[in-house]
């Protein structure tokens, strides 16, 4: 459903809704994989993301979205430079996922601490993103919810856990989605719910002796 | 929101409340939010919208390309034409105004696209300064130009990628002339001829940006646009009817764009762009950034 500040909106950086807000959302959605600011990133620009992000500074905007900058903030216009000053480590590529991959597609891999990720995700025109994929996981995360992302061993009644887990916190799931690579393997959870969980519900969730990870993707959109 | 023009302006007229009363409850409904955080909300996007206006006719802003910038502020004090000290010629710096802003990776509101945001601040917020219009009026356009982009993501497209430029520039006319027939006293009915006068003038307008970059043409294409959408509002207030429904002239802007050749949907292959001037700025100026960039 098309929404009256989707259209009034958003507020952001230029010059570009794709290149610039959306770029920083990917970001953004990309530093809840490794629970803040990566310390070191590599950064592969696919399609136009490739040819004219330079002019369009999608390169600020996603180096920005994973210092935790948000689309309307005026330090995007500087990010690379504080991206240096904090002694980050990112690096760009041009690369080509192909022709079926989105033409604005970035994938991300992150390390901070112990912690590594990688996401693929694209920008679908007026700031809207699309997460199509976490540590080789196809997920769909559009970030426009509170998210809980898990893998966990595929045991039975895993889901009914997770979600009497959530309804104990008093959170109301939107969309559950659950994956699996094969049979047997390990099963990813997608999880959007109404309000934004607190750590302790993530923390919660990564107690359970069968979840190998879990993370909250935190609402980028309006 | 609503799926199409008539429906709303059916639903206003039936009440005999403006678009933007109906706009503003569908949204409400839709989002399970009361209005007062809407309106809220539209109102953070009018203020942006003015610093945006007033940032960009200090004159001292440049792209990272270096191709666009200044020309805001020579509309503003440049010498005179024909329309020096009109409200026309101040909306046409207005949209420059904006988009200059955003070129240079200032802080802009996406209305409908990035590509287009300097239309509708610059016909509102220009005309509300030339009537005196207060900012309860200026708020209530804004959800007015909301339901009309609604209906033109709904039915066609806001993105220059599968629409071309009249999905971006003439779409933010559209909006802009309803909303401003609103904001002027216009009727629903006027609301929505206003959006056809001004959505037929952009049809077949393609998206040619010179190396894929949102400078050149977009930046002065949201004067023309904004013209546009000023001679609409001029045409919709004297009483003028297309005889082709809104709804129909967005559904044909759809189809256009659908049919459009690739090069003119913002992949720098055709028009503009593939120019022999096109073709070598681009080159040289993705070349200086590359270089800048290290």
């Amino acid at each position: 459903m098309v929404s009256l500040l989707d259209i009034i909106g958003p507020v952001m950086v230029g010059p570009s809704s794709s290149h610039t807000a959306g770029a920083c959302r990917l970001g953004l959605l990309a530093r809840c994989l490794v629970g803040g600011t990566p310390e070191r990133a590599l950064i592969e620009l696919h399609g136009s993301f490739a040819r004219t992000g330079e002019g369009h500074g999608t390169d600020k905007a996603i180096v920005g979205g994973l210092m935790g900058f948000r689309p309307d903030d005026e330090r995007l216009r500087t990010a690379l430079e504080i991206m240096d000053r904090e002694g980050l480590d990112y690096r760009f590529e041009k690369t080509s996922l192909g022709d079926e991959a989105h033409p604005n597609t970035v994938r991300i891999t992150l390390e901070r601490g112990d912690r590594k990720a990688q996401m693929l995700g694209a920008s679908l025109g007026a700031g809207r993103i699309l997460v199509t994929e976490i540590d080789g996981y196809p997920v769909e995360v559009s970030g426009s919810s509170d998210t809980i992302v898990l893998v966990a061993e595929d045991v039975k009644g895993s889901v009914a856990r997770i979600a009497g887990l959530l309804a104990d916190a008093g959170l109301n799931i939107a969309t559950l989605r659950l994956t699996r690579k094969e049979r047997g393997g390990d099963a990813f959870m997608v999880i959007e719910v109404d309000e934004r969980p607190g750590e302790e519900v993530r923390d919660a969730i990564r107690t359970l002796g069968w979840v190998k990870w879990a993370f909250r993707l935190d609402k980028v959109s309006a | 929101m609503y799926r199409s023009l008539a429906a709303a302006v059916q639903d206003a007229e039936a009440r005999g409340v403006p678009l933007s009363t109906v706009a503003l409850e569908a949204e409400a409904k839709d989002q399970g939010r009361p209005i007062s955080e809407i309106r809220d909300a539209l109102k953070r996007a009018l203020a942006v919208m003015r610093e945006a206006v007033e940032r960009g006719l200090v004159g001292d802003l440049m792209s990272t390309s270096g191709l666009v910038g200044g020309d805001a502020a020579r509309l503003r004090t440049g010498p005179a034409g024909p329309l020096y000290g009109t409200p026309f010629r101040d909306v046409l710096a207005r949209a420059l105004a904006v988009q200059e802003v955003n070129a240079a990776m200032g802080v802009i509101v996406a209305a409908p696209t990035a590509g287009g945001a300097g239309v509708l601040p610059a016909v509102l917020t220009g005309l509300a300064a030339a009537r005196g219009i207060d900012d309860e009026r200026l708020i209530d356009a804004l959800a007015t130009a909301g339901l009309i982009g609604a209906v033109v993501a709904d039915r066609a497209s806001l993105s220059g990628a599968e629409g071309g430029c009249q999905a971006e520039t003439g779409a933010a006319a559209g909006m802009a002339a309803g909303a401003a027939v609103e904001m002027l006293g216009g009727t629903p009915r006027q609301v929505s001829h206003a959006t056809a006068l001004a959505q037929q003038g952009t049809l077949g307008l393609v998206c040619d940006p010179l190396g894929g970059l949102v400078e050149l043409p977009c930046v002065f294409r949201n004067a023309t646009g904004a013209a546009i959408a000023l001679a609409a509002i001029e045409m919709a207030m004297a009483g003028i009817e297309f005889a082709i429904p809104a709804d129909e002239v967005i559904d044909t802007m759809g189809e256009i764009g659908e049919s459009m050749d690739v090069r003119y949907r913002e992949t720098a292959g055709g028009g503009l762009a593939a120019t022999p001037t096109g073709r070598r700025l681009a080159k040289e100026r993705l070349y200086e950034l590359k270089r800048a960039g290290g």
